[in-house]
């Protein structure tokens, strides 16, 4: 008996107020639009093979890499670890029953596919070529594509991503077992802590922005529109003031889930605790005020330049922090190299990179050059694809076993670890020398010098696209013909692997009890084979 | 070998003969901002070369064949210390020095020559002060601060070189300047970078960049025999502003000439700066600023005018000033074909401020 066998028939998942059970609805539901995302990734990368837009016509490719940046980024990067894996495992990390507002939760997943519909029927009514950033007044004067279904789509999902963060925030605070203190809490749900307060606070700004750009667009209120006295880099101010958190929002659940990775297969407590924990929580405090480092070629004041690009500095530091500590975690541990200590592995290179390369557009002086090039598509291709997107399939394979009951081959899956490094690479590294040189992003043509490097990439994105098509099938083929996982495969210390797999719907028989800290093996050891609480 | 693949051959053969990893440095700026630029590439890989190097020698030494058994550390305060600090001192040294190049790029010299750039879907238009206009293409001559006015007529689009490093976003209803001094003649990419619509990668034209005596002779063959501040009094007649602006002391709006780069008292009290914005503001948006004494009676001209026929006007009610004009000659005029004859080509035509000073 578990939570996926207890009741069955599709209203048994479409009512549950189970949080595994949502989280598998989630996951579910992302996979089928990270495919989508990927497929239109395809478009454009098979497009820019030729310096000619022959494939298809600008207007096609305007539209295919906008609606590439929608789905990737609303429909999959923002709830991908936080609505999957968050949603499943942080009430079994502090040792709870389930989130503190199940309903809302439900609802929460209601409001993504809600959104996810109006995206679909965005694309099969001909789609949006405002680019995901709806730059105004593009978006609101120039174009008669679909804007208002694309901003309704992502009004909605807006509040999927809101309420997933305020029942965390609540969760956390409140429903936390005896002994579970706050520096007790694995890192996993630190990260997701800090996440969810950027949801609750930055999602609402987007809410507002989307209303006054349908408000501009409909009934001409003028708040953007220069010709009425507005002012169009207001608008840029409210896009940045979610969009810039909302990197963090998607990247910080994935540096919760290397914590966990890289503590588990070093057998060891991860290095400087606290640094790790309050990082998380400096990166998302510091991410609220670095939003205009995205306009400082837009004529902001210098002095504001002087205070943004300072502020990025400043959060550029607790990355670097988390870096090295994840680094020395490694140190005199006893490492093993399971698929997802693999992709934690590409994930700590790839974000430094991508972290790096992050200071080169925070710094003004450079930004000036390389805003706005591949140099930037690049950057957060590698925090975003390279960093959460490599963490996202780390922690899919490290809570596998806990989620269906069985493990994924391993051979397999450490090819497809490394292969998805080496694709990933190939297609994107080019990319910096490409923005150095001066291509401008969101091109459907470009001058015939940049052609090999564009080769590359498409190249490169061929064997990425196998990389990730393998987990698909090997993980579903593991459904059945897994081997059984048992309880605690990894011998990880984080309190959902001292109960059965897959977990009862209650998660726990009793109500555990955290008598010591996190990440602590020598605990573990003492416990022998004894579990906290497992019944079959 | 060419029988195998000739298409990958030819790719080959082109990309190795021409590789590069950075556009050239054409600009006084391009070396400065490159230095800047593999400062932070070096310093990028010195770090990211610790990380690699300290992963796979813990991973060699440490895995569990080797070392079976993990000895717990909780954390060590001067190793945190030290890789918040390090990071950080560099990171400041790069913001130190990155806005200083900034601060560079977007101040530009008083003695810069001006042309303005119209962005609009789907062109950049070039407004030369001596009437040559342009269209995707801008051409400089090198060894001259050249000061590029940008506005755009419609969408956001962004006005970059990279041969230069230089890139200024074109905003609906703003000025925004950038400068450079061009060193190397040559033939360089114009782009827009700024997404802006259907041919936005179509908005893309040539920087030909000129020896000084070049430059003369294409100013000359160019020249659509007005200069910008003609355009301006042309349209400033036709659309009747001397009708008020004129020098009669019962007229109903105040007197242009040397108005440009003064201070203006507002009937809020406020005092502002009579730039190029502010022109603009009162030629759209009259009502929002009224001049101290003055009714507010002039009608908005917003919709009438183009941003080209904005500028010719901005250029007009400049040239009215004697202190620009003399600057202009000093800067651009001794550029221009027949600069031996005293003062601007505006001079050449009845005299600009006897409409207004009639």
């Amino acid at each position: 008996m578990n939570f996926l066998s207890r009741e069955n028939g599709l209203l048994s998942w479409l009512l549950t107020g189970d949080h595994k059970r949502i989280a598998i609805l989630y996951l579910i539901s992302i996979t089928f639009f990270f495919f989508i995302g990927g497929a239109l990734a395809g478009l454009i990368r098979l497009e820019l093979l030729t310096p000619q837009s022959d494939l298809m016509a600008s207007d096609t490719y305007n539209k295919v890499f906008t609606m590439h940046g929608i789905v990737m980024i609303f429909l999959f990067l923002v709830p991908s670890v936080p609505a999957t894996l968050g949603n499943f495992f942080i009430p079994m990390m502090i040792g709870a029953k389930d989130l503190a507002l199940p309903k809302i939760n439900l609802l929460s997943w209601y409001l993504y596919v809600v959104g996810g519909i109006l995206v679909i029927y965005t694309m099969v009514a001909g789609g949006v070529d405002t680019g995901w950033t709806f730059t105004t007044p593009l978006s609101t004067h120039y174009v008669n594509t679909n804007v208002m279904s694309t901003g309704m789509a992502i009004f909605i999902a807006g509040f999927s991503s809101i309420f997933t963060g305020l029942n965390f925030i609540v969760t956390i605070h409140k429903m936390r077992c005896p002994g579970m203190t706050w520096f007790r809490l694995p890192l996993f749900v630190w990260a997701n802590y800090a996440a969810s307060i950027l949801m609750v606070l930055g999602t609402p700004v987007l809410a507002i922005t989307i209303v006054l750009v349908a408000l501009e667009r409909k009934v001409g209120i003028g708040v953007f529109d220069p010709t009425k006295g507005g002012d169009p880099l207001l608008f840029q101010h409210l896009f940045w003031f979610y969009s810039h958190p909302a990197v963090y929002i998607m990247i910080l659940p994935g540096m919760g889930v290397i914590s966990e990775t890289i503590s588990t297969f070093s057998r060891k407590r991860v290095f400087g605790y606290t640094a790790v924990a309050f990082s998380s929580v400096a990166i998302a405090v510091f991410g609220f005020f670095v939003w205009a480092h995205h306009m400082f070629i837009m004529g902001i004041s210098n002095y504001s330049m002087l205070v943004f690009s300072l502020l990025t500095m400043l959060v550029a530091v607790p990355s670097a922090i988390k870096i090295f500590n994840w680094t020395f975690t490694l140190y005199k541990g006893s490492i093993t190299f399971e698929t997802p200590m693999l992709y934690s592995f590409g994930f700590m290179g790839l974000f430094t990179i991508g972290g790096l390369t992050g200071v080169f557009l925070g710094t003004s002086g450079t930004d000036i050059h390389l805003t706005e090039t591949y140099f930037i598509v690049a950057h957060f291709h590698f925090v975003m694809v390279g960093g959460m997107l490599m963490a996202f399939l780390a922690g899919i394979h490290f809570w596998w076993p806990k989620m269906t009951g069985r493990m994924y081959p391993e051979k397999i899956s450490q090819l497809a670890a490394v292969v998805t490094f080496i694709g990933f690479n190939l297609t994107f590294f080019p990319q910096f020398i490409l923005g150095t040189l001066g291509m401008p992003r969101r091109y459907a043509a470009y001058p015939p010098e940049f052609q090999i490097l564009n080769v590359f990439s498409t190249a490169g994105a061929t064997i990425l696209g196998v990389g990730y098509l393998l987990p698909v099938i090997y993980l579903v083929w593991s459904l059945k013909y897994g081997e059984i996982a048992g309880n605690n495969p990894w011998q990880a210390t984080g309190l959902e692997w001292q109960t059965q797999s897959p977990p009862l719907t209650e998660n726990f028989v009793i109500t555990p009890i955290m008598d010591h800290e996190a990440y602590d093996y020598d605990w573990l050891e003492n416990q022998g084979v004894k579990e906290v609480a497992s019944v079959g | 070998m060419n029988d195998i693949s000739p298409v990958l051959w030819q790719f080959l053969v082109k990309w190795l003969t021409n590789f590069a990893l950075y556009p050239p440095e054409a600009s006084k700026i391009a070396p400065q901002m490159d230095a800047l630029y593999f400062f932070m590439v070096l310093v990028s890989l010195i770090g990211l070369t610790i990380v690699v190097l300290l992963v796979l020698a813990f991973s060699v030494l440490y895995r569990k064949d080797r070392h079976p058994h993990a000895v717990q550390i909780e954390g060590s305060t001067l190793l945190e210390a030290t890789w918040t600090i390090i990071p950080l001192g560099l990171f400041l040294i790069m913001f130190v020095w990155g806005a200083l190049i900034y601060f560079r790029v977007y101040t530009p010299p008083a003695n810069a020559m001006n042309i303005y750039i119209v962005g609009k879907q789907w062109m950049w238009k070039a407004e030369h002060p001596g009437g040559q206009h342009e269209i995707n293409a801008l051409h400089i001559p090198t060894g001259q601060p050249v000061q590029l006015t940008i506005i755009s007529q419609d969408v956001f689009h962004s006005f970059s070189i990279p041969a230069f490093r230089v890139k200024r976003e074109a905003i609906p209803g703003r000025y925004t300047t950038v400068w450079f001094e061009p060193t190397t003649p040559g033939t360089y990419h114009l782009f827009c970078t700024q997404y802006c619509g259907t041919d936005h990668s179509q908005m893309v034209g040539e920087i030909v960049v000129l020896s000084p005596d070049d430059f003369k002779k294409w100013l000359a063959s160019s020249t659509s025999g007005n200069s910008l501040a003609q355009d301006g009094e042309r349209l400033f007649a036709s659309l009747q502003c001397t009708t008020c602006h004129n020098a009669n002391p019962a007229s109903r709006g105040p007197v242009l000439a040397g108005i440009y780069g003064s201070k203006v008292t507002l009937s809020t009290g406020e005092v502002v700066t009579a730039d190029d914005a502010f022109i603009r503001e009162s030629i759209l948006f009259p009502s929002q600023q009224i001049s101290q004494g003055y009714a507010p009676i002039m009608p908005t001209f917003q919709g009438q005018i183009s941003e080209e026929g904005v500028i010719a006007l901005v250029e007009y009610i400049k040239s009215l000033d004697s202190y620009n004009r003399v600057r202009q000659t000093t800067n651009t005029t001794e550029l221009l074909p027949g600069s031996e004859r005293p003062g601007p080509p505006v001079q050449t035509q009845p005299a600009p401020q006897g409409k207004v000073n009639q």
